[in-house]
């Protein structure tokens, strides 16, 4: 364990941080053609007729695209394994609009001063029709979203487009009816969670181009450039070994470039034209017309005896997809998957979900995906028993946590392999000194100062499903070139899979040069998501550095005349023979496989994990409240984690501040609010208010491993469970200070002012 | 219009359009560290020095720069790499896109405040905004930064 839980900088720290050209606009070659979007105002409407005669005389204009120009086979952008689980919706220009901000439109000119004149000049005749914007409202609305004939859900997914139904089942285990029939307590109550936003600071952008073969070539601010292969030609009509995708430097993702938001319009463009073209998202369009959280209805109802044990769980959840069906039949399993299985005394669990189309913009994947809702609800819930049953909050958890080495009927039979999530609540207790926190008291000023708790968990990589694999080759004189799939979007994946690779191959980090992603080049990933890339690209590193030391063996065997290449020692340095003390350095190896030479000194692996293993977490969060404004003050905030082993300590702590300051944008700032058209009302950093370094008060993190024996070396993942405790702990501090009880994010002052007046 | 500047240290002329921002000029210049993040002048990320004073290009107008000093991160680069190491070490660089306007801020706050408290440093660094990293890392980096500078911080 050299290389392993080690601090080690970022490979790519110095050139970024010092701002160097690595993004993909820094990359886009003069000349390309500025390609925009012109979008309805409208949230439901056909369009009738668009006129671009005018338009097209502006100077400077090369192609303008409407509904008739574009292929007519039906798609989801959803950056998902094949066969994708989310219907195939969508057209790329639809003469029906959907909601506000679908295109209508593609214009592509010189510049951008261009552009804008020839979309101001472009008259469009709308047929406006009522749209559907409320999703509780949406099944078997007399408005339907997808009439089309030749909408196609590509796996059976309980979706009905005639019903707006996008996907729909349910699962019993137990007798769920008896259990809360012989409860003695039951809470029920229906949590609300809003569309937000990602707010990577690198909106979406991709350039395009035709390369010397006449392939295109698509440069893109991607989590998933295998996914925008395949989604560009299936949407183009051209065939994937005609396009080549490429991953620079990504400002950040979070699930949002899991969505293949943009790509296919200037990919278009460039196959109309020939010519080069480039598209970036303005941070009104990443707000308005991107791939946000689906805003959720979850309904939890809890049944306990009166000791506390929690004997049986429900969760139904109403999920939001709006326009198109991107991500909505997997985000709104995990809100059951990814909360229920935390605990595992019951003798019952109901899950049941449906998701729904609506005239509001698409949802897509945002870190948590549908588990930090669900865990929302859950955990509330929770929280609401221990304070009917005079419990405390943590004592009650302790009785009704998963074990290690517990079957967990809620989570697809799997065994907790590695589970800590007992150490990690009884050290957040201790860390935030609980018992002088909760539930309250009074400070000097007349501030209420509470505490609240909440426990998550996540997956690992998806199991049976996701594909990582590795490419590993020795160079001259010895050195590595580590080829990933996985795309580095300021995780720092290009440096833990490299500090996995030198503790396997037993030499130093800057002796493994790390290429991201080429699909012409780089071995089949699925991408970076669902927390993914430690547990599973990390493990096709370690199976492909295992086959490489044979082949190095299997060289150096031919080197030392030794007839068993499996009787040599791979030190790391060199391979030496035990037998006659002869040795060949992996300096001489590297040269020697460049000359005479039938051995290629390669190896890639491929790995797939039948377990997706959870990492566990408990946070405690403590508010100061102002009862005459309603103001809350997050004052501190404390979280101890179990992602198995830690591979890089740095890394995994600034994932943990920086999910856990998300999650607190959630609970308390972060608001989506539509006018009665079904507009965005906040569409800028302006309106829309992430976090800033102003409003985060003390968060102290802390590690409490397991060790996971499918993952490299114990790791399990850390992306995405961070960011889902914020939500129920704050909630609960704040019930604690004010007696309320919010059931809908975010929590703003004006909320608890006007709950606090209703309540008198 | 023709103007006449001063980009790193380097005299240099140029035709703008009156309408034009500084930070498309920027760009146009090649200094490839500045970057947009909302275009309602609401992140940081595109913070240049104008006199030695940080300013947000996206809200400068590329005629007001005629006759001035205008410095990008290309222009201190050995500043630069010395505060990335700090930042490095913490993990807290992060997808980078935020760094350069924040870098721009932090080295202008160490000329200007001597032995800064954290309330203080928060205040002048509250106009960047970071996605990635919660901002608790970055305080971190900056303590021992200012420390080891010799510029002192109030703890």
């Amino acid at each position: 364990m050299r290389e392993i839980n080690r601090v080690v900088m970022k490979k790519d720290a110095l050139q970024l941080m010092t701002g160097k050209p690595a993004y993909t606009e820094d990359l886009a070659p003069e000349g390309c053609l500025i390609v925009k979007a012109l979008r309805s105002p409208h949230a439901r409407a056909i369009v009738r007729h668009v006129d671009t005669k005018a338009a097209l005389t502006v100077p400077g204009i090369e192609c303008i695209l409407t509904a008739e120009d574009v292929p007519k086979t039906r798609f989801t952008i959803a950056g998902q394994t094949y066969p994708e689980l989310s219907p195939y919706d969508r057209l790329i220009l639809d003469r029906q609009i959907r909601y506000v901000g679908d295109p209508v439109a593609l214009v592509a000119g010189r510049d951008a001063a261009c552009v804008d004149k020839a979309m101001r000049m472009i008259k469009v005749e709308y047929d406006i029709q009522e749209p559907l914007l409320d999703f509780r409202q949406a099944v078997d609305n007399p408005i339907v979203v997808h009439p089309e004939d030749d909408w196609n859900p590509r796996v059976p997914v309980g979706g009905d487009n005639r019903r707006n139904i996008i996907a729909q089942a349910e699962e019993d285990w137990g007798d769920v009816d008896t259990a809360f029939q012989k409860s003695d307590v039951v809470i029920d109550r229906i949590y609300h969670t809003k569309q937000v936003q990602q707010s990577m600071m690198e909106t979406f952008r991709a350039y395009t181009y035709l390369d010397e073969f006449g392939r295109l070539v698509i440069v893109s601010s991607t989590q998933v450039p295998f996914h925008v292969r395949r989604i560009v030609a299936t949407a183009l009509e051209i065939p994937k070994s005609k396009i080549r995708v490429v991953k620079p430097r990504i400002g950040g993702g979070f699930g949002a470039k899991q969505t293949v938001v943009m790509e296919c319009y200037p990919a278009l463009i460039t196959m109309r034209t020939g010519k080069r073209a480039y598209m970036a998202y303005t941070r009104e369009e990443a707000m308005t017309v991107s791939s946000p959280r689906h805003e959720a209805d979850v309904h939890v109802r809890l049944g306990a005896s009166r000791d506390g044990i929690i004997q049986v769980i429900s969760v139904e959840s109403l999920w939001n997809g709006g326009a198109y069906g991107d991500h909505s039949p997997t985000t709104v399993t995990l809100s059951g998957h990814k909360s229920i299985p935390l605990y595992n005394r019951f003798s019952a669990f109901r899950f049941r979900y449906t998701a729904v189309y609506t005239n509001t913009i698409a949802a897509g994947a945002y870190r948590g995906y549908g588990a930090t809702q669900g865990i929302f609800a859950l955990e509330s819930a929770v929280n609401e028993l221990a304070d009917r049953l005079h419990m405390d909050p943590g004592a009650l958890r302790l009785q009704n946590i998963v074990q290690q080495g517990e079957r967990m009927p809620a989570y697809f039979n799997e065994t907790a392999l590695s589970c800590n999530l007992g150490e990690c609540l009884k050290r957040v207790q201790a860390m935030i000194g609980w018992e002088h926190v909760y539930p309250r008291h009074v400070l000097p000023d007349g501030k209420i100062r509470a505490a609240g708790l909440a426990l998550a968990m996540q997956g690992s990589s998806i199991s049976n499903v996701d594909v990582a694999s590795a490419t590993i080759k020795v160079n001259d004189d010895g050195f590595y070139t580590l080829s990933i799939g996985a795309t580095d979007m300021g995780t720092g994946c290009d440096t833990i899979l490299a500090q996995i690779a030198a503790e396997c191959l037993n030499c130093s980090v800057d002796e493994i040069v790390t290429r991201g992603v080429d699909t012409d080049t780089s071995p089949y990933d699925s991408g970076s998501y669902a927390s993914s890339t430690t547990y599973l690209t990390g493990m096709a590193v370690v199976k492909t550095c295992r086959s490489l030391i044979q082949k190095i063996k299997e060289k150096a065997a031919l080197m030392l005349d030794c007839d068993d290449p499996s009787n040599l020692e791979f030190t790391g340095d060199a391979v030496t023979d035990p037998v006659s003390g002869r040795r060949v350095t992996r300096q001489d190896l590297g040269n020697a496989a460049m000359i005479t030479n039938d051995i290629a000194l390669e190896a890639t692996e491929t790995h797939y994990s039948p377990t997706s293993p959870p990492p566990y977490m408990a946070a405690a969060a403590v508010v100061d409240v102002d009862l005459e404004t309603g103001h809350i003050d997050l004052v501190d905030y404390a979280a101890v984690v179990d992602c198995g082993t830690v591979i890089n300590p740095a890394l995994a702590r600034v994932q943990t501040e920086g999910g856990l300051v998300q999650g607190i944008g959630m609970t308390l700032m972060e608001n989506v609010q539509f006018d009665s058209l079904g507009r965005i009302q906040n569409n800028s950093f302006m309106q829309y208010r992430i976090p800033s370094r102003m409003d985060i008060g003390k968060i102290r993190v802390e590690f409490a491993p397991s060790y996971e024996p499918n993952g490299p070396f114990g790791a399990k993942s850390i992306g995405e469970i961070v960011i889902n405790t914020p939500a129920p702990a704050i909630a609960e501090a704040v019930y604690q200070a004010t007696g309320i009880r919010f059931t809908e994010l975010p929590i703003t002052a004006e909320k608890v002012y006007l709950g606090l007046k209703d309540k008198k | 219009m023709r103007i006449q500047y001063w980009l790193n240290g380097k005299m240099e002329s140029d035709e703008i359009l009156p309408g034009q921002m500084l930070y498309e000029l920027l760009r146009k210049k090649g200094c490839y560290s500045v970057k947009c993040g909302c275009e309602t002048t609401a992140c940081g990320l595109c913070t240049v020095w104008l006199e030695e004073k940080p300013v947000l290009s996206c809200a400068v107008l590329a005629a007001r720069i005629d006759r001035k000093h205008v410095m990008t991160l290309e222009g201190l680069q050995d500043e630069a790499q010395e505060f990335a190491r700090y930042m490095g070490q913490e993990g807290s660089d992060q997808c980078g896109f935020c760094n350069p306007g924040f870098v721009m801020n932090v080295l202008a706050m160490a000329r200007e405040l001597d032995n800064p408290g954290e309330e203080e440093i928060k205040e002048y660094l509250a106009g960047n905004l970071c996605r990635c990293t919660g901002y608790i890392s970055h305080m971190r980096a900056l303590k021992r930064y200012l420390t080891e500078k010799g510029k002192g911080m109030r703890l």
